[in-house]
C-alpha cells in the first residue's frame, strides 16, 4: 500500500520541470550563445560596410569624368586619372577570359558528357581542385617563368596567362555542374532523335546549362579582375596609355600589347605606400572603382546564380 | 532507309504547315541519320574536347613543374641553408627565408583562429535558422505571421546576409591591405601601445606597434578566411541528416546542447575540411600582407613586431630584384608551392571522406 503510494508520487510530473526558464543554466546558456553568434554574425559585416564607407568617403571626392580618362599624375602635382589603369585591367582580364573559357567549358564537356568516371575525367577535376588552392602569386610566377622569361619582357598577355590559371578552375568546376544537372530525359530524348553527341551537347546540354556556365565565367571574371600579386609578375605597370596613337585605350599592334601595362590593382598597391597626397586619393579613387567593377560583376554572377536554380 | 526517312520530316512540316515553328525545325535538323558530315564534326568535336582536358592536366603538371624548374639553380646554390637562416641581403648575395616561413605560418594560424571563431558562429547562425525563427517570433507577437508581404521576409533577410559574409570575398585584397593601412592600424595602434607598455614582458606584447606588423596583418587575413570557412562549415551543418537532428531534439537537449554535442561533431569532418582550406588560403595570401606585415626578416614572438611571409616576400622584392635575388625568389615560391599543396591536397581529402562518412547516416 504505502510502497505504490511512492510509486504513484514518483511518477506525478512536476509540471514546472518542463518550463523553459532562464533560470536554468542550461537555458540561459543556450541563449547567451544563441546572442554570442548573432553579435559575431554583425560583428563579421562590420569590415565589409566600413570597407566600403571608406571607399565611397575617400574615393567618390575625387571622382569625376577626368579622373576616368587621363594618366596618372607625377609627384604632388594636382589632377590626373586612373584611365589607364582601367583599361589595363579590362584588356588583362577581356585576354585571360578568351583562354579561360574555351578551355574550361570544353574540359567541363569532357569530364560530364564524354567521359566521365574515366581516369582522365577524375585527373582533370583533381588538377581543377589543384588550381583552386594556387596561390595567385605563385601564378605569377608561373607565367614569369613560361612567358616573361622566354619572350623578353613584362606584358598584358603573359598577366593574362596568370589570371587564367585562375580562373580556369572555377569555370571549368561549375561548367562541369551545370552540365550534369540538364535533366537526363532531355540528353536521352535528343539521343532517340538521333542526334550526334556533339548535337546533343551543342544543340541541348550548352544552352540548357548556359545561366550556370555564365555564373561561373562572371565569378570568375570578378576574382581575376582584382588579383594584384600575380600582375607584378606579368604586367608591372605603366604611367603610360597602351597604344601611342589614338583611341590610346586599346591596343594597335603587337607592340602595344607586349610590354609593361597599368592595371587597377597594381596602381592601389603602388600607391597606397606612396608619400603624396595626391597618390594616395588617387588610390581611394581606384579602389573604388575597382570594387565596383568586381561587385556588380560578381552580384550579376549570384544573381544569374539564384534565378537559374530556382 | 535514310532516303526515305530524311523525305519524310519535310513532307510533315508542310502537312501541319508550321515550318516556321523553332521546334519543328529542331526536328528536321536532328531527327534523321547524321550526315557524312556531321559524323566528323562530331569526331572532332570530341577529339577536341579529349586534347583540351588532358591539356588542362598536363597544365597543372606543367605549372608545378616549371617553378620546380627556375627554382632548381637557387636550390644547388644556396642549399637547406637557405630554410634555416634569416638574413636577407641581396648585395652579399645572402639569402634565408626562416624569418619568412615562420611568419607565414604565424600568421596563417593567427588568422585562421580568428577567421574559424567568427566563420563557425556564422555557420551555425546561418545552418540552424536563428534569424528567421527570431523573426518568425517577432512577426507571431504582432500577430503578423499570417500576412502574405510580411512572412517572407525572415528567409529573405537571412539570404541577404549570407550573400553579404559571401561579399566579403569578393572584396579584391589589395582594397584590403589599403583599407588596413588607413583604418585598422590607426584604430589598434593606442590599444597595442599600452598592452606594450603595461605587459610588455608578455612575450606577445613585447614590441611597440610602430604601423606595419604581424597583429593587423593578421586581423585582416581573418576576415579574408572567414568567408572560406563560413561557407563550407554552413554546407557541412546544413548535411547533417534530419534524424539525427530531430532525435536530438527527442531526447530534450536545449538548441546549444544539441549543437555542442551531436551537430557540430557529425559535421566535424567537413568543419575541419573547412579550416585546411582556410588555411590554404591564408598561406597564399600576398596582396593584404605584403601591405601590413611590414617586411622585415625579423623572428620575433610579439604580435606588434613587422614580419614577413613568403607570398609578401616575393611581392615585396620581386618588382627590384637582380638575377641572383630572382633565383632566391624562385627558391622561396618553391618552398611556398609545397608547403600549400600539401595543405589542400588534405583539405580536399578530408571533405571529400567527409562526404563519405555522412553517406552512411542516411
Amino acid at each position: 500500500m504505502e510502497l505504490s503510494d511512492r510509486a504513484v508520487r514518483q511518477a506525478e510530473i512536476n509540471l514546472s520541470d518542463l518550463e523553459r526558464s532562464l533560470r536554468r543554466p542550461r537555458v540561459l546558456f543556450s541563449a547567451v550563445m544563441s546572442l554570442l553568434t548573432g553579435a559575431a554574425t554583425v560583428a563579421a559585416m562590420v569590415p565589409l560596410f566600413s570597407v566600403l564607407y571608406m571607399l565611397i568617403r575617400k574615393g567618390a571626392a575625387d571622382l569625376s569624368m577626368s579622373t576616368l580618362t587621363q594618366l596618372p599624375p607625377p609627384a604632388m602635382m594636382p589632377g590626373g586619372g586612373i584611365g589607364n589603369a582601367i583599361a589595363g585591367t579590362i584588356l588583362i582580364v577581356l585576354i585571360a577570359t578568351a583562354i579561360s573559357v574555351p578551355i574550361g567549358i570544353f574540359g567541363a564537356i569532357y569530364t560530364s558528357e564524354f567521359g566521365p568516371d574515366t581516369m582522365i575525367a577524375q585527373a582533370v577535376d583533381f588538377a581543377a581542385k589543384v588550381l583552386t588552392g594556387l596561390p595567385s602569386i605563385l601564378a605569377g610566377v608561373f607565367a614569369f617563368a613560361a612567358f616573361v622569361m622566354l619572350t623578353g619582357g613584362f606584358s598584358a598577355p603573359a598577366a593574362g596567362i596568370a589570371l587564367t590559371l585562375l580562373m580556369l578552375p572555377t569555370i571549368l568546376l561549375t561548367a562541369e555542374d551545370a552540365i550534369k544537372r540538364v535533366p537526363s530525359r532531355m540528353r536521352e530524348a535528343v539521343i532517340g532523335m538521333g542526334a550526334t553527341r556533339t548535337q546533343v551537347v551543342t544543340k541541348v546540354l550548352l544552352p540548357a546549362a548556359l545561366p550556370g556556365i555564365l555564373t561561373g565565367v562572371m565569378l570568375a571574371i570578378a576574382r581575376a579582375a582584382g588579383e594584384t600579386a600575380p600582375l607584378l609578375f606579368t604586367s608591372l605597370f605603366s604611367e603610360y596609355w597602351i597604344s601611342r596613337s589614338s583611341p590610346a585605350f586599346i591596343p594597335h599592334s603587337i607592340n602595344d600589347l607586349m610590354k609593361p601595362t597599368a592595371s587597377l590593382a597594381v596602381l592601389i598597391y603602388n600607391y597606397s605606400g606612396s608619400p603624396f597626397d595626391n597618390q594616395i586619393a588617387l588610390a581611394w579613387t581606384a579602389a573604388l572603382i575597382l570594387v565596383m567593377m568586381v561587385l556588380v560583376t560578381n552580384i550579376a554572377g549570384q544573381l544569374l546564380a539564384s534565378r537559374y536554380n530556382r | 532507309m535514310s532516303m526515305s526517312e530524311r523525305s519524310l520530316a519535310p513532307a510533315k512540316e508542310h502537312a501541319s504547315g508550321v515550318a516556321a515553328n523553332p521546334a519543328t525545325n529542331f526536328e528536321a535538323e536532328i531527327a534523321r541519320p547524321p550526315s557524312a558530315r556531321e559524323i566528323l564534326a562530331d569526331k572532332i568535336f570530341r577529339q577536341a574536347s579529349f586534347v583540351i582536358a588532358v591539356f588542362t592536366v598536363l597544365l597543372v603538371a606543367y605549372v608545378i613543374y616549371d617553378i620546380g624548374r627556375v627554382a632548381m639553380p637557387a636550390v644547388h646554390s644556396y642549399g637547406f641553408r637557405f630554410l634555416a637562416t634569416s638574413t636577407w641581403d641581396p648585395n652579399k648575395n645572402i639569402f634565408g627565408v626562416l624569418p619568412a616561413i615562420v611568419g607565414t605560418l604565424y600568421s596563417s594560424i593567427l588568422g585562421l583562429a580568428g577567421g574559424t571563431i567568427f566563420g563557425l558562429a556564422i555557420a551555425v547562425f546561418l545552418s540552424e535558422r536563428f534569424l528567421s525563427i527570431g523573426l518568425e517570433s517577432v512577426l507571431a507577437f504582432f500577430h503578423l505571421e499570417q500576412n502574405r508581404y510580411l512572412n517572407r521576409w525572415p528567409d529573405r533577410i537571412e539570404n541577404w546576409l549570407r550573400t553579404i559574409i559571401e561579399l566579403l570575398a569578393a572584396i579584391p585584397s589589395v582594397v584590403f591591405g589599403l583599407w588596413g593601412i588607413f583604418v585598422v592600424i590607426p584604430i589598434i595602434r593606442p590599444p597595442c601601445n599600452w598592452l606594450f607598455g603595461h605587459l610588455g614582458w608578455i612575450p606577445f606584447f613585447g614590441t611597440p606597434l610602430s604601423g606595419p606588423g604581424l597583429l593587423p596583418a593578421s586581423i585582416v587575413l581573418a576576415i579574408m578566411v572567414l568567408p572560406t570557412v563560413s561557407a563550407i562549415s554552413r554546407d557541412a551543418l546544413v548535411a547533417v541528416p534530419p534524424k539525427i537532428r530531430e532525435a536530438a531534439f527527442a531526447i530534450g537537449a536545449t538548441r546549444w546542447e544539441a549543437i555542442l554535442a551531436i551537430f557540430i561533431p557529425t559535421a566535424s569532418a567537413g568543419i575541419v575540411g573547412a579550416m585546411i582550406l582556410g588555411f590554404g588560403r591564408a598561406l597564399g595570401e600576398t596582396m593584404a600582407l605584403a601591405m601590413l606585415a611590414g617586411n622585415a626578416n625579423v623572428l620575433s614572438w610579439s604580435l606588434f613586431s613587422p614580419a614577413n611571409t613568403l607570398a609578401a616576400l616575393l611581392a615585396n622584392h620581386f618588382p627590384e630584384a637582380g638575377t641572383a635575388e630572382v633565383g632566391a625568389l624562385m627558391y622561396a615560391a618553391l618552398v611556398l608551392l609545397g608547403i600549400t599543396l600539401i595543405v589542400n591536397i588534405a583539405g580536399t581529402l578530408i571533405l571529400q571522406r567527409a562526404e563519405a562518412g555522412l553517406k552512411g547516416l542516411r
